[in-house]
């Protein structure tokens, strides 16, 4: 049930994003979706691509620092409160989350939140009690 | 002015031929007292008692810092403990410190040398001396003060730190002499302006400077702000101290008390010496030091030697100021730092590897280490908090080893220029 999200270490320079873009671009790689978090002399970029380990390899060559790492995508109707809802019940399982983000899907009667939580499987088993729709990778690649 | 006119302005020959008898005295008394000297020696069939000729010195082996560390910390001692009175110890930033003694004669010989460079620069008895050095194991506050009590002049042993109240008591105590490093004495200029004291009000003349690098920019800028007259003195613990070397009131380079101290300047990559004035490594033999002699010690400090006479009458050789290490050790804000303390902090972290760099500035005359460091897969977490948590960790065990605050900044993974020679690891922007 976890997908896998790749991050890159940006030094804050100028076009170092645009360049990651590129290659992704040129090596046929979609985007699902993508964060940044930045400090004042560094960021890390967090892209769900539809071919990870393409995007690993590709960005490796053209020098760029690169990781994976896990996340849950879990999705829930686009109208008010959908968020609310499953912090809420994160919240009442004491699960931390350390970072999230979120996009809409094609349709646009969905959201998809991407989630990193301190515990994970704790996480799933919370979301799931509560019934919440947890994306598997096919899934979220195929968006 | 001359503190010991008559060794100070010895005939070339006449130095020579005491040289020659201090040498071989100093040579005998190293092979009979210290096994490390003694084992090397015998190891080449050198005799002490067959040195015809300064130059036959060159057959003796080098004395290098490690072997100061490896006989950590009485090893070469060449008296017994009871006859040594003063311990000084030079800062162990690298993990061993070195240890050096000091006998009733040697601190007496001491005292008089640095006089001898007080006198030099100007100073006389009726100075009044601000000595803004650290006291303690470091040589530079306690060899100043000898020297300046010796002198006669009037001291005021205020040791380094808190800026305000140096300028104050500089104010009050009507100092007329300061001593310490020229980056500081640039700060205290600047702190003056902060504080809206004018330096010219002040009775300030003379500034006697050592202890790090700097440059003839330097000087003029000092002599400018603070209006006094400054000159640049040399030594190192592991041959004395300050009173090695220093400039006359020419200001054209520094005396080396030749009479105390052999001086030889050598390439170093062919260990032979370089031809009169080339710019090479100074090696040095004590010629009088009798708890401590040390036998053709490398400085790593780069000079040239100038041998045209002095107009100031001395005969004793001048040397330029240092001019660089031979290794790549940096001195920030006075402490030493060598590039493989770095990296072996990096490598005792977990996870990281040691593709860094060295950047230094000097920003309102403080010294700043800015530490760069690759991100490798094993370094790069998807959480901003542990990415931050690297740093502070990498920051914290750097500062704790180098005993100064450094900046660490994380760049790209290979965005640093590889190398071969140690040296472009460091980007000293520093304008000396």
């Amino acid at each position: 049930m976890l997908v896998e999200q790749i991050a890159v270490f940006l030094e804050n320079k100028s076009g170092r994003l645009a360049e990651i873009t590129a290659v992704l671009a040129e090596n046929d790689i979609n985007i699902r979706a993508l964060s940044v978090a930045d400090t004042a002399d560094f960021g890390i970029l967090r892209l769900i691509v539809d071919k990870v380990e393409r995007a690993k390899t590709v960005l490796k060559e053209h020098g760029f620092t690169v990781g994976k790492t896990s996340v849950i995508a879990v999705e829930v109707a686009d109208r008010t409160g959908g968020l609310a809802h499953v912090l809420k019940c994160i919240k009442e399982a004491e699960i931390n989350v350390e970072y999230m983000y979120a996009f809409v899907n094609k349709t646009g009667e969905n959201a998809v939140l991407i989630f990193r939580f301190e515990k994970m499987e704790e996480a799933i088993e919370a979301l799931r009690r509560e019934g919440f729709t947890i994306l598997s990778k096919e899934q979220i690649y195929a968006l | 002015m001359y503190w010991q006119k008559e060794q100070e302005c010895l005939s070339r020959p006449e130095l020579a031929k005491l040289q020659l008898a201090r040498l071989r005295t100093t040579l005998k008394r190293v092979a009979t007292n210290v096994p490390f000297y003694r084992n090397r020696f015998q190891e080449l069939h050198l005799d002490p008692e067959k040195l015809t000729s300064l130059e036959m010195l060159g057959d003796y082996p080098f004395t290098l810092k490690q072997d100061l560390r490896d006989n950590y910390p009485y090893g070469l001692f060449a008296v017994p403990l009871r006859d040594v009175v003063r311990v000084h110890s030079s800062s162990g930033t690298t993990g061993v410190a070195t240890v050096v003694g000091y006998s009733r004669g040697d601190i007496e010989t001491w005292s008089d040398l640095v006089a001898r460079v007080l006198c030099g620069a100007g100073v006389t008895s009726d100075d009044v001396i601000q000595i803004a050095f650290g006291y303690g194991l470091f040589t530079g506050g306690f060899g100043l003060h000898y020297g300046a009590e010796r002198l006669g002049a009037s001291v005021i042993p205020i040791s380094a730190g808190n800026t305000k109240r140096q300028i104050q008591i500089m104010q009050d105590f009507k100092s007329t002499a300061l001593v310490c490093t020229p980056s500081y004495a640039l700060k205290m200029a600047d702190v003056m302006m902060d504080m809206g004291i004018n330096p010219n009000g002040l009775s300030l003349r003379y500034g006697l400077f050592g202890a790090e690098p700097w440059s003839e920019a330097m000087r003029r800028e000092i002599n400018e702000r603070l209006g006094i007259r400054a000159t640049d003195n040399y030594g190192l613990s592991e041959v004395m101290g300050p009173g090695v070397a220093g400039e006359c009131e020419e200001c054209q380079g520094l005396h080396i008390n030749e009479d105390h101290f052999y001086v030889e300047v050598l390439n170093p990559d062919t260990l032979e010496p370089v031809l009169p004035g080339e710019v090479g490594e100074l090696v040095l033999t004590t010629l009088t030091k009798e708890a401590f002699p040390v036998i053709r010690y490398r400085t790593r400090d780069l000079t040239r030697l100038i041998p045209e006479p002095c107009p100031c009458g001395r005969t004793l050789v001048r040397m330029s100021r240092v001019l660089g290490r031979t290794d790549d050790m940096l001195i920030i804000k006075g402490v030493n730092v060598f590039p493989t303390q770095i990296e072996a902090v990096l490598f005792a972290i977990e996870g990281t590897e040691p593709h860094y760099r060295l950047i230094v500035d000097r920003e309102n005359n403080e010294d700043r280490l800015t530490v760069q460091v690759e991100v490798i897969e094993s370094m790069l977490f998807d959480e901003m908090k542990k990415q931050r948590a690297l740093v502070e960790t990498i920051k914290k065990r750097l500062a704790s080893e180098l005993g100064i605050g450094v900046e660490v900044k994380l760049v790209e993974e290979r965005s640093l220029e590889r190398f071969n020679g140690k040296g472009a690891r460091v980007i000293d922007n520093r304008r000396l």
